[in-house]
Protein backbone atom coordinates (compact mmCIF):
# COMPACT_ATOMS: atom_id res chain seq x y z
CA UNK A 1 0.00 0.00 0.00
CA UNK A 2 2.47 2.45 0.93
CA UNK A 3 4.73 1.02 -1.91
CA UNK A 4 2.36 2.19 -4.17
CA UNK A 5 1.64 5.66 -2.91
CA UNK A 6 5.17 6.38 -3.23
CA UNK A 7 5.71 5.19 -6.49
CA UNK A 8 2.95 6.44 -9.09
CA UNK A 9 3.26 10.51 -8.22
CA UNK A 10 6.70 10.40 -8.69
CA UNK A 11 6.50 8.74 -12.15
CA UNK A 12 4.18 11.47 -13.17
CA UNK A 13 5.71 14.39 -11.36
CA UNK A 14 8.31 14.43 -13.58
CA UNK A 15 6.40 15.04 -17.00
CA UNK A 16 4.22 18.03 -15.46
CA UNK A 17 6.75 20.21 -17.22
CA UNK A 18 6.84 19.92 -21.54
CA UNK A 19 9.80 20.05 -23.48
CA UNK A 20 12.14 17.52 -22.18
CA UNK A 21 12.84 15.42 -24.90
CA UNK A 22 12.54 18.38 -27.46
CA UNK A 23 15.21 20.65 -25.25
CA UNK A 24 17.44 17.71 -24.94
CA UNK A 25 17.53 17.14 -28.36
CA UNK A 26 18.72 20.29 -29.32
CA UNK A 27 21.28 20.11 -26.70
CA UNK A 28 22.91 17.04 -27.52
CA UNK A 29 22.26 17.93 -31.75
CA UNK A 30 24.03 21.15 -31.33
CA UNK A 31 27.11 20.20 -28.36
CA UNK A 32 27.86 17.10 -30.88
CA UNK A 33 27.81 18.92 -33.87
CA UNK A 34 29.91 21.85 -32.38
CA UNK A 35 32.15 20.27 -29.69
CA UNK A 36 31.83 15.92 -30.08
CA UNK A 37 31.91 15.86 -33.76
CA UNK A 38 35.20 18.27 -33.75
CA UNK A 39 37.42 16.46 -31.26
CA UNK A 40 36.62 13.14 -32.41
CA UNK A 41 38.14 14.19 -35.90
CA UNK A 42 40.74 16.12 -33.82
CA UNK A 43 41.86 12.50 -31.46
CA UNK A 44 40.95 10.48 -34.77
CA UNK A 45 43.44 12.34 -36.42
CA UNK A 46 46.68 12.58 -33.94
CA UNK A 47 45.66 8.57 -33.51
CA UNK A 48 46.77 8.26 -37.09
CA UNK A 49 50.51 9.36 -36.36
CA UNK A 50 50.01 6.64 -33.74
CA UNK A 51 51.58 6.12 -30.22
CA UNK A 52 55.15 5.76 -31.32
CA UNK A 53 54.55 9.29 -33.30
CA UNK A 54 52.82 10.71 -30.58
CA UNK A 55 55.80 10.23 -28.05
CA UNK A 56 58.02 11.43 -31.25
CA UNK A 57 56.08 14.71 -31.22
CA UNK A 58 56.36 14.89 -27.66
CA UNK A 59 60.30 14.36 -27.65
CA UNK A 60 60.90 16.89 -30.68
CA UNK A 61 63.48 19.51 -28.79
CA UNK A 62 61.66 22.46 -30.91
CA UNK A 63 57.80 21.12 -29.08
CA UNK A 64 59.94 20.68 -25.61
CA UNK A 65 61.38 23.92 -25.63
CA UNK A 66 57.88 25.39 -26.29
CA UNK A 67 56.60 23.14 -23.79
CA UNK A 68 58.76 24.44 -21.11
CA UNK A 69 58.54 27.84 -21.93
CA UNK A 70 54.45 27.74 -21.81
CA UNK A 71 54.08 26.07 -18.73
CA UNK A 72 56.84 27.49 -17.15
CA UNK A 73 55.52 31.04 -18.09
CA UNK A 74 51.96 30.57 -16.93
CA UNK A 75 53.64 29.04 -13.83
CA UNK A 76 55.52 32.38 -12.55
CA UNK A 77 51.88 34.45 -14.15
CA UNK A 78 49.61 32.32 -11.75
CA UNK A 79 51.79 32.41 -9.00
CA UNK A 80 51.70 36.60 -9.46
CA UNK A 81 47.73 36.24 -9.91
CA UNK A 82 47.24 34.54 -6.65
CA UNK A 83 49.63 36.88 -4.86
CA UNK A 84 48.16 40.18 -6.35
CA UNK A 85 44.42 38.53 -7.06
CA UNK A 86 43.81 37.91 -3.36
CA UNK A 87 45.10 40.67 -2.41
CA UNK A 88 42.87 42.81 -4.82
CA UNK A 89 40.02 39.98 -3.35
CA UNK A 90 40.71 41.06 0.25
CA UNK A 91 40.53 44.53 -0.49
CA UNK A 92 37.32 44.85 -2.87
CA UNK A 93 35.96 42.74 0.11
CA UNK A 94 36.77 44.20 3.21
CA UNK A 95 37.93 47.66 2.79
CA UNK A 96 35.83 50.79 1.81
CA UNK A 97 37.16 53.06 -0.34
CA UNK A 98 36.51 55.92 -3.30
CA UNK A 99 36.05 54.22 -6.36
CA UNK A 100 36.39 50.60 -5.04
CA UNK A 101 33.28 49.54 -7.40
CA UNK A 102 34.90 51.48 -10.36
CA UNK A 103 37.92 49.05 -9.43
CA UNK A 104 35.58 45.87 -8.84
CA UNK A 105 34.04 46.60 -12.30
CA UNK A 106 37.73 46.89 -13.80
CA UNK A 107 39.14 43.64 -13.04
CA UNK A 108 36.74 42.21 -15.41
CA UNK A 109 38.70 43.80 -17.86
CA UNK A 110 41.00 41.25 -19.42
CA UNK A 111 37.62 39.07 -19.75
CA UNK A 112 36.39 41.62 -22.14
CA UNK A 113 38.92 43.29 -23.92
CA UNK A 114 39.94 41.16 -27.21
CA UNK A 115 43.21 39.21 -26.56
CA UNK A 116 44.89 40.85 -30.28
CA UNK A 117 44.25 44.28 -28.47
CA UNK A 118 45.67 43.43 -25.22
CA UNK A 119 48.58 42.33 -26.79
CA UNK A 120 49.22 45.07 -29.03
CA UNK A 121 49.03 47.11 -25.91
CA UNK A 122 51.17 45.01 -23.65
CA UNK A 123 53.95 44.97 -26.08
CA UNK A 124 53.85 48.78 -26.88
CA UNK A 125 54.17 49.60 -23.38
CA UNK A 126 56.93 47.58 -23.13
CA UNK A 127 58.82 47.38 -25.76
CA UNK A 128 62.16 49.31 -25.97
CA UNK A 129 61.10 52.58 -26.48
CA UNK A 130 57.88 52.10 -24.88
CA UNK A 131 56.55 53.77 -21.34
CA UNK A 132 57.89 51.03 -19.10
CA UNK A 133 60.17 48.92 -21.56
CA UNK A 134 62.63 52.06 -21.60
CA UNK A 135 62.60 52.20 -17.86
CA UNK A 136 62.91 48.28 -17.94
CA UNK A 137 65.84 48.48 -20.61
CA UNK A 138 68.01 51.31 -18.74
CA UNK A 139 68.07 48.99 -16.08
CA UNK A 140 69.07 46.52 -18.37
CA UNK A 141 66.32 43.63 -18.30
CA UNK A 142 64.66 42.90 -21.58
CA UNK A 143 60.87 42.44 -21.64
CA UNK A 144 59.05 42.35 -24.49
CA UNK A 145 60.03 39.82 -27.17
CA UNK A 146 61.81 38.30 -23.78
CA UNK A 147 60.41 35.27 -21.60
CA UNK A 148 59.33 38.38 -18.88
CA UNK A 149 56.84 39.79 -21.66
CA UNK A 150 55.37 36.05 -21.99
CA UNK A 151 54.41 36.11 -18.41
CA UNK A 152 53.50 39.41 -18.37
CA UNK A 153 50.41 39.14 -21.20
CA UNK A 154 49.52 36.09 -19.13
CA UNK A 155 49.59 38.28 -15.66
CA UNK A 156 47.08 40.63 -17.43
CA UNK A 157 44.73 37.74 -19.04
CA UNK A 158 44.52 35.34 -15.63
CA UNK A 159 43.92 38.26 -12.94
CA UNK A 160 40.29 37.58 -13.41
CA UNK A 161 40.07 34.17 -12.48
CA UNK A 162 42.08 34.18 -9.13
CA UNK A 163 39.75 37.84 -8.11
CA UNK A 164 35.99 35.81 -8.91
CA UNK A 165 37.46 32.86 -7.37
CA UNK A 166 38.26 34.28 -4.12
CA UNK A 167 35.73 37.42 -3.58
CA UNK A 168 32.72 34.97 -2.94
CA UNK A 169 34.93 32.85 -0.82
CA UNK A 170 35.60 35.90 1.36
CA UNK A 171 32.62 37.42 1.56
CA UNK A 172 30.27 34.34 2.86
CA UNK A 173 33.57 33.82 5.47
CA UNK A 174 31.82 34.42 8.82
CA UNK A 175 33.36 37.84 10.68
CA UNK A 176 32.79 35.43 14.04
CA UNK A 177 36.22 33.49 13.37
CA UNK A 178 38.23 36.44 12.99
CA UNK A 179 36.52 37.97 15.90
CA UNK A 180 36.98 34.99 18.02
CA UNK A 181 40.60 34.78 17.35
CA UNK A 182 41.19 38.53 17.91
CA UNK A 183 38.92 38.07 21.45
CA UNK A 184 41.31 35.54 22.18
CA UNK A 185 44.57 37.67 21.83
CA UNK A 186 45.45 36.94 17.94
CA UNK A 187 47.09 39.78 15.89
CA UNK A 188 45.55 40.83 13.14
CA UNK A 189 48.27 39.09 11.11
CA UNK A 190 47.76 36.15 13.42
CA UNK A 191 44.26 35.80 12.77
CA UNK A 192 44.93 36.21 8.60
CA UNK A 193 47.46 33.70 8.33
CA UNK A 194 45.85 31.35 10.63
CA UNK A 195 42.22 31.63 10.94
CA UNK A 196 41.65 33.04 7.36
CA UNK A 197 43.95 31.63 5.46
CA UNK A 198 43.57 28.14 6.05
CA UNK A 199 39.58 28.46 5.01
CA UNK A 200 40.34 30.19 1.75
CA UNK A 201 43.16 27.84 0.60
CA UNK A 202 40.44 25.67 -1.91
CA UNK A 203 39.55 28.95 -3.58
CA UNK A 204 43.22 30.10 -3.86
CA UNK A 205 43.91 27.07 -5.39
CA UNK A 206 40.68 27.34 -7.60
CA UNK A 207 41.83 30.26 -8.76
CA UNK A 208 45.55 29.52 -9.02
CA UNK A 209 44.31 26.56 -11.63
CA UNK A 210 41.97 28.37 -13.79
CA UNK A 211 44.50 31.45 -14.51
CA UNK A 212 46.98 28.58 -15.46
CA UNK A 213 44.88 26.95 -17.25
CA UNK A 214 43.93 29.40 -19.03
CA UNK A 215 47.37 30.99 -19.48
CA UNK A 216 48.80 27.79 -21.04
CA UNK A 217 46.27 27.83 -23.75
CA UNK A 218 46.44 31.66 -24.80
CA UNK A 219 47.37 32.82 -28.00
CA UNK A 220 46.50 36.11 -28.98
CA UNK A 221 47.93 38.24 -26.23
CA UNK A 222 51.45 36.45 -26.19
CA UNK A 223 52.25 36.14 -29.66
CA UNK A 224 52.54 40.27 -30.06
CA UNK A 225 54.58 40.27 -27.00
CA UNK A 226 56.82 37.20 -27.14
CA UNK A 227 58.81 37.52 -29.90
CA UNK A 228 58.30 33.70 -31.72
CA UNK A 229 61.81 32.76 -31.62
CA UNK A 230 61.92 29.03 -32.37
CA UNK A 231 63.13 27.04 -28.95
CA UNK A 232 63.22 30.10 -27.05
CA UNK A 233 59.96 32.39 -27.04
CA UNK A 234 57.50 30.03 -28.64
CA UNK A 235 54.57 28.74 -27.36
CA UNK A 236 52.68 25.59 -27.90
CA UNK A 237 49.66 27.13 -29.32
CA UNK A 238 52.16 29.35 -31.95
CA UNK A 239 54.00 25.91 -32.92
CA UNK A 240 50.57 24.42 -33.55
CA UNK A 241 49.23 27.26 -35.60
CA UNK A 242 52.80 27.11 -37.75
CA UNK A 243 52.36 23.34 -38.48
CA UNK A 244 48.70 24.31 -39.49
CA UNK A 245 50.06 26.76 -42.06
CA UNK A 246 53.06 23.97 -43.31
CA UNK A 247 50.05 22.07 -43.78
CA UNK A 248 51.89 19.23 -41.29
CA UNK A 249 47.75 18.59 -39.69
CA UNK A 250 48.75 15.62 -37.98
CA UNK A 251 51.59 17.05 -36.55
CA UNK A 252 49.78 19.94 -35.01
CA UNK A 253 46.42 17.57 -34.25
CA UNK A 254 48.80 15.72 -31.81
CA UNK A 255 50.39 18.55 -30.10
CA UNK A 256 46.90 19.77 -29.75
CA UNK A 257 45.61 16.05 -28.15
CA UNK A 258 48.82 16.87 -25.80
CA UNK A 259 47.38 19.82 -25.01
CA UNK A 260 43.87 18.05 -24.56
CA UNK A 261 45.40 15.97 -22.21
CA UNK A 262 47.12 18.09 -20.04
CA UNK A 263 43.88 20.67 -19.28
CA UNK A 264 41.76 17.88 -18.82
CA UNK A 265 44.47 16.80 -15.80
CA UNK A 266 43.68 20.23 -15.17
CA UNK A 267 39.91 20.40 -15.33
CA UNK A 268 39.79 17.24 -13.15
CA UNK A 269 41.99 18.60 -10.35
CA UNK A 270 39.46 21.69 -10.13
CA UNK A 271 36.36 19.49 -9.64
CA UNK A 272 38.58 17.53 -7.55
CA UNK A 273 39.37 20.69 -5.36
CA UNK A 274 35.47 21.83 -5.45
CA UNK A 275 34.40 18.42 -4.12
CA UNK A 276 37.18 18.53 -0.96
CA UNK A 277 36.10 22.46 -1.04
CA UNK A 278 32.15 21.40 -0.18
CA UNK A 279 33.31 18.73 1.79
CA UNK A 280 35.54 20.71 4.36
CA UNK A 281 32.63 23.08 4.55
CA UNK A 282 30.01 20.50 5.19
CA UNK A 283 32.00 19.21 8.19
CA UNK B 1 28.88 46.77 7.33
CA UNK B 2 32.12 44.37 8.09
CA UNK B 3 33.63 47.68 8.26
CA UNK B 4 32.11 48.67 11.49
CA UNK B 5 33.50 45.33 13.36
CA UNK B 6 36.39 46.48 15.17
CA UNK B 7 38.64 43.66 15.00
CA UNK B 8 37.69 42.93 11.48
CA UNK B 9 39.52 46.55 10.60
CA UNK B 10 43.18 45.39 9.30
CA UNK B 11 45.95 47.83 10.54
CA UNK B 12 47.12 51.03 9.20
CA UNK B 13 50.59 49.53 8.33
CA UNK B 14 49.39 46.08 6.67
CA UNK B 15 46.86 48.79 4.57
CA UNK B 16 49.43 50.97 3.56
CA UNK B 17 51.84 48.10 2.20
CA UNK B 18 49.04 46.03 0.81
CA UNK B 19 47.15 49.17 -1.26
CA UNK B 20 50.66 50.34 -2.37
CA UNK B 21 51.60 47.08 -3.71
CA UNK B 22 47.33 47.17 -5.47
CA UNK B 23 47.88 50.49 -6.68
CA UNK B 24 50.91 49.26 -8.22
CA UNK B 25 49.66 46.27 -9.79
CA UNK B 26 46.44 47.93 -11.11
CA UNK B 27 48.30 50.59 -12.77
CA UNK B 28 51.03 48.16 -14.33
CA UNK B 29 48.74 45.65 -15.43
CA UNK B 30 45.57 46.84 -16.17
CA UNK B 31 45.75 50.81 -15.57
CA UNK B 32 48.50 51.65 -18.53
CA UNK B 33 47.77 49.00 -21.40
CA UNK B 34 44.46 50.73 -21.30
CA UNK B 35 45.77 54.43 -21.27
CA UNK B 36 48.49 53.20 -24.18
CA UNK B 37 46.18 51.89 -26.46
CA UNK B 38 43.94 55.09 -26.29
CA UNK B 39 47.06 57.27 -26.15
CA UNK B 40 48.58 55.02 -29.29
CA UNK B 41 44.98 55.58 -31.04
CA UNK B 42 45.40 59.27 -30.87
CA UNK B 43 48.61 59.60 -31.12
CA UNK B 44 48.41 61.86 -34.88
CA UNK B 45 45.23 63.71 -33.68
CA UNK B 46 41.80 62.81 -33.92
CA UNK B 47 41.85 63.26 -37.69
CA UNK B 48 44.30 60.28 -38.48
CA UNK B 49 42.01 58.07 -36.34
CA UNK B 50 38.82 58.87 -38.24
CA UNK B 51 41.30 58.23 -41.51
CA UNK B 52 41.96 55.30 -40.03
CA UNK B 53 39.03 53.56 -39.35
CA UNK B 54 37.01 54.98 -41.92
CA UNK B 55 38.71 53.46 -44.94
CA UNK B 56 37.52 50.22 -47.17
CA UNK B 57 40.01 47.41 -45.25
CA UNK B 58 38.56 48.50 -41.98
CA UNK B 59 34.98 48.96 -42.84
CA UNK B 60 34.71 45.47 -44.21
CA UNK B 61 36.22 44.19 -41.09
CA UNK B 62 34.28 45.92 -39.13
CA UNK B 63 30.85 44.68 -41.24
CA UNK B 64 31.90 41.27 -40.85
CA UNK B 65 32.72 41.37 -37.28
CA UNK B 66 29.02 42.03 -36.17
CA UNK B 67 27.71 39.42 -39.71
CA UNK B 68 29.73 36.50 -37.49
CA UNK B 69 28.48 38.07 -34.06
CA UNK B 70 24.85 38.15 -35.33
CA UNK B 71 24.61 34.94 -36.77
CA UNK B 72 27.03 33.45 -33.83
CA UNK B 73 25.22 34.65 -30.97
CA UNK B 74 21.75 33.57 -31.74
CA UNK B 75 22.98 30.13 -32.05
CA UNK B 76 24.29 30.24 -28.82
CA UNK B 77 20.73 32.16 -27.46
CA UNK B 78 18.51 29.18 -28.88
CA UNK B 79 21.29 26.48 -27.42
CA UNK B 80 21.62 28.20 -24.09
CA UNK B 81 18.11 28.64 -23.43
CA UNK B 82 17.44 24.47 -24.72
CA UNK B 83 19.85 23.42 -22.17
CA UNK B 84 19.77 25.13 -19.19
CA UNK B 85 15.54 24.12 -19.74
CA UNK B 86 16.44 20.25 -19.61
CA UNK B 87 19.64 20.86 -17.04
CA UNK B 88 18.03 23.17 -14.71
CA UNK B 89 14.08 21.86 -14.80
CA UNK B 90 14.52 17.66 -15.03
CA UNK B 91 16.51 14.75 -13.43
CA UNK B 92 17.79 12.76 -15.34
CA UNK B 93 21.32 10.48 -15.60
CA UNK B 94 24.52 11.76 -16.66
CA UNK B 95 22.87 15.48 -16.36
CA UNK B 96 26.94 15.99 -14.54
CA UNK B 97 28.28 14.88 -17.16
CA UNK B 98 26.69 17.18 -19.82
CA UNK B 99 27.38 19.82 -17.69
CA UNK B 100 31.20 19.49 -18.05
CA UNK B 101 30.73 18.50 -21.74
CA UNK B 102 28.88 22.16 -22.25
CA UNK B 103 31.52 23.48 -20.28
CA UNK B 104 34.46 22.46 -22.30
CA UNK B 105 35.42 25.10 -24.69
CA UNK B 106 36.18 26.92 -21.96
CA UNK B 107 39.26 25.03 -21.32
CA UNK B 108 40.04 24.28 -24.92
CA UNK B 109 43.29 26.48 -26.36
CA UNK B 110 41.16 28.72 -29.01
CA UNK B 111 43.84 27.61 -31.47
CA UNK B 112 42.69 24.21 -31.10
CA UNK B 113 38.87 25.34 -31.58
CA UNK B 114 40.00 26.44 -34.97
CA UNK B 115 41.88 23.86 -35.68
CA UNK B 116 39.29 20.99 -35.56
CA UNK B 117 37.29 22.95 -38.33
CA UNK B 118 40.11 22.70 -40.13
CA UNK B 119 40.72 18.96 -39.38
CA UNK B 120 37.10 18.51 -40.84
CA UNK B 121 36.34 20.50 -43.53
CA UNK B 122 39.83 21.22 -44.68
CA UNK B 123 41.41 20.37 -48.15
CA UNK B 124 43.11 17.58 -46.43
CA UNK B 125 40.24 17.50 -43.88
CA UNK B 126 37.77 14.71 -43.68
CA UNK B 127 35.12 16.04 -45.35
CA UNK B 128 37.38 18.18 -47.64
CA UNK B 129 37.21 16.60 -51.06
CA UNK B 130 33.40 16.44 -50.53
CA UNK B 131 33.32 19.98 -50.09
CA UNK B 132 35.80 20.83 -52.70
CA UNK B 133 33.86 18.44 -55.64
CA UNK B 134 30.52 20.59 -54.49
CA UNK B 135 32.10 23.80 -54.76
CA UNK B 136 31.31 24.87 -50.97
CA UNK B 137 34.04 26.98 -49.08
CA UNK B 138 34.05 27.16 -45.12
CA UNK B 139 37.63 27.13 -44.20
CA UNK B 140 38.65 30.76 -45.03
CA UNK B 141 35.27 31.99 -45.39
CA UNK B 142 32.13 33.45 -43.26
CA UNK B 143 31.24 29.67 -42.82
CA UNK B 144 34.36 28.21 -40.80
CA UNK B 145 34.61 31.81 -38.63
CA UNK B 146 30.81 31.50 -37.51
CA UNK B 147 31.81 27.72 -36.58
CA UNK B 148 35.04 28.88 -34.62
CA UNK B 149 33.31 31.57 -32.83
CA UNK B 150 29.94 29.68 -32.08
CA UNK B 151 32.79 26.97 -30.90
CA UNK B 152 34.42 29.53 -28.69
CA UNK B 153 31.47 31.33 -26.80
CA UNK B 154 29.62 27.77 -26.64
CA UNK B 155 29.43 27.75 -23.02
CA UNK B 156 28.57 31.45 -22.11
CA UNK B 157 24.92 31.77 -22.19
CA UNK B 158 24.00 28.59 -21.06
CA UNK B 159 26.75 28.63 -18.01
CA UNK B 160 24.83 32.22 -17.13
CA UNK B 161 20.85 30.53 -17.59
CA UNK B 162 21.44 27.66 -15.27
CA UNK B 163 22.08 28.51 -12.23
CA UNK B 164 19.38 31.01 -12.67
CA UNK B 165 17.01 28.02 -13.32
CA UNK B 166 17.85 26.12 -10.74
CA UNK B 167 17.34 28.82 -8.51
CA UNK B 168 14.09 29.37 -9.58
CA UNK B 169 12.84 25.95 -9.15
CA UNK B 170 9.58 24.30 -11.10
CA UNK B 171 6.71 25.34 -9.35
CA UNK B 172 5.87 28.79 -11.25
CA UNK B 173 5.90 26.73 -14.02
CA UNK B 174 4.31 23.62 -12.99
CA UNK B 175 1.35 25.84 -12.04
CA UNK B 176 1.03 27.70 -15.15
CA UNK B 177 0.86 24.31 -16.78
CA UNK B 178 -1.79 23.40 -14.47
CA UNK B 179 -3.86 26.31 -14.81
CA UNK B 180 -3.87 25.60 -18.34
CA UNK B 181 -1.13 27.35 -20.10
CA UNK B 182 0.61 25.64 -22.85
CA UNK B 183 4.28 24.85 -23.51
CA UNK B 184 4.94 27.60 -25.11
CA UNK B 185 2.97 30.13 -23.30
CA UNK B 186 4.62 28.36 -19.79
CA UNK B 187 8.06 29.71 -20.98
CA UNK B 188 7.54 32.99 -22.34
CA UNK B 189 5.21 33.99 -19.39
CA UNK B 190 6.88 32.77 -16.33
CA UNK B 191 9.88 31.22 -17.22
CA UNK B 192 11.87 34.38 -19.21
CA UNK B 193 10.46 37.13 -17.66
CA UNK B 194 12.27 35.10 -14.40
CA UNK B 195 15.80 34.71 -16.28
CA UNK B 196 15.60 38.02 -18.47
CA UNK B 197 18.42 39.22 -16.52
CA UNK B 198 20.80 36.22 -16.64
CA UNK B 199 19.90 36.13 -20.05
CA UNK B 200 21.07 39.24 -20.93
CA UNK B 201 24.52 39.25 -19.03
CA UNK B 202 24.83 35.79 -20.58
CA UNK B 203 24.57 37.43 -24.28
CA UNK B 204 26.97 40.46 -23.15
CA UNK B 205 29.60 38.58 -22.31
CA UNK B 206 28.88 35.77 -25.11
CA UNK B 207 28.74 38.92 -27.98
CA UNK B 208 31.84 40.18 -26.42
CA UNK B 209 33.98 37.22 -26.81
CA UNK B 210 32.49 36.98 -30.39
CA UNK B 211 33.57 40.07 -31.66
CA UNK B 212 37.24 39.98 -30.06
CA UNK B 213 37.62 36.24 -30.84
CA UNK B 214 41.46 36.15 -32.51
CA UNK B 215 43.02 32.42 -31.63
CA UNK B 216 40.11 30.89 -33.16
CA UNK B 217 39.14 33.04 -35.97
CA UNK B 218 43.08 33.75 -37.48
CA UNK B 219 43.42 29.77 -37.88
CA UNK B 220 40.26 29.56 -39.70
CA UNK B 221 40.09 32.62 -41.76
CA UNK B 222 43.00 32.74 -44.12
CA UNK B 223 43.09 36.41 -43.67
CA UNK B 224 42.13 37.90 -46.62
CA UNK B 225 42.24 41.27 -46.40
CA UNK B 226 38.72 42.56 -47.22
CA UNK B 227 36.84 39.42 -47.53
CA UNK B 228 37.88 37.39 -44.39
CA UNK B 229 39.56 39.83 -42.19
CA UNK B 230 37.58 40.46 -38.71
CA UNK B 231 38.69 43.51 -36.76
CA UNK B 232 40.99 41.84 -34.18
CA UNK B 233 42.64 40.23 -37.15
CA UNK B 234 42.66 43.35 -39.08
CA UNK B 235 44.32 45.20 -36.17
CA UNK B 236 46.65 42.21 -35.78
CA UNK B 237 47.52 43.10 -39.55
CA UNK B 238 48.14 46.92 -39.18
CA UNK B 239 49.96 45.82 -36.59
CA UNK B 240 52.63 43.71 -38.31
CA UNK B 241 52.98 46.87 -40.97
CA UNK B 242 54.09 48.75 -38.81
CA UNK B 243 50.80 50.62 -39.45
CA UNK B 244 50.61 51.56 -35.57
CA UNK B 245 48.04 54.50 -35.40
CA UNK B 246 45.35 52.55 -37.65
CA UNK B 247 46.03 49.40 -35.47
CA UNK B 248 45.00 51.39 -32.51
CA UNK B 249 42.48 52.96 -33.87
CA UNK B 250 40.61 49.98 -35.09
CA UNK B 251 41.77 48.27 -31.50
CA UNK B 252 39.93 51.18 -29.63
CA UNK B 253 36.66 50.31 -31.50
CA UNK B 254 37.36 47.19 -29.52
CA UNK B 255 38.04 48.27 -26.01
CA UNK B 256 35.15 50.99 -26.43
CA UNK B 257 33.07 47.78 -26.38
CA UNK B 258 34.93 45.82 -24.15
CA UNK B 259 34.14 48.96 -21.76
CA UNK B 260 30.91 49.31 -22.77
CA UNK B 261 30.48 45.34 -21.95
CA UNK B 262 31.92 45.74 -18.83
CA UNK B 263 29.11 48.99 -17.72
CA UNK B 264 26.27 46.91 -18.57
CA UNK B 265 27.59 44.26 -16.61
CA UNK B 266 27.83 46.05 -13.52
CA UNK B 267 24.83 47.71 -14.21
CA UNK B 268 23.34 44.38 -14.19
CA UNK B 269 24.48 43.00 -11.07
CA UNK B 270 23.68 46.30 -9.17
CA UNK B 271 19.99 45.65 -10.34
CA UNK B 272 20.42 42.31 -9.10
CA UNK B 273 21.68 43.05 -6.34
CA UNK B 274 18.83 45.79 -5.87
CA UNK B 275 16.15 43.21 -6.55
CA UNK B 276 17.02 40.35 -4.44
CA UNK B 277 17.29 43.33 -1.33
CA UNK B 278 13.81 44.62 -2.19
Amino acid sequence: MTLALDTTPRVRRTRVLPGFRLTLGITLAWLSAIVLIPMIALVSRAAGVGFDGLIATATDPRVLASFRITFGASLIAAAINLVFGSLLAWALVRWRFPGRRLLDGFVDLPFALPTAVAGIALTTLWAKHGLLGSIAEAQGWRVAFAPPGIAIALVFIGLPFVVRTVQPVLEELEPELEEAAALLGASRLQTIGRVVLPELIPALLTGFTLAFARAVGEYGSVIFIAGNRPGQTEIVPLLIVTKLEQYDYAGAAALAVLMLAVSFVMLLAINLLQTWATRRHAR
Amino acid sequence: MRAERPSLVDPWPLRIIAGLLIFAFVALFLALPLWTLFAQAFAKGTEAYLRAIDEPAAWSAIKLTLTVAAIAVPLNVVFGLAASWAIAKFQFRGKQLLTTLIDLPFSISPVISGLVFVLLFGLQGWLGPWLRAHDIQVIFALPGIVLATVLVTFPFVARELIPVMEAQGTQEEEAARLLGASGWQTFRRVTLPNVKWGLLYGVLLCNARAMGEFGAVSVVSGHVRGRTNTMPLHVEILYNEYNLTAAFAVASLLALLALATLAAKAALEWRGRTEIAS
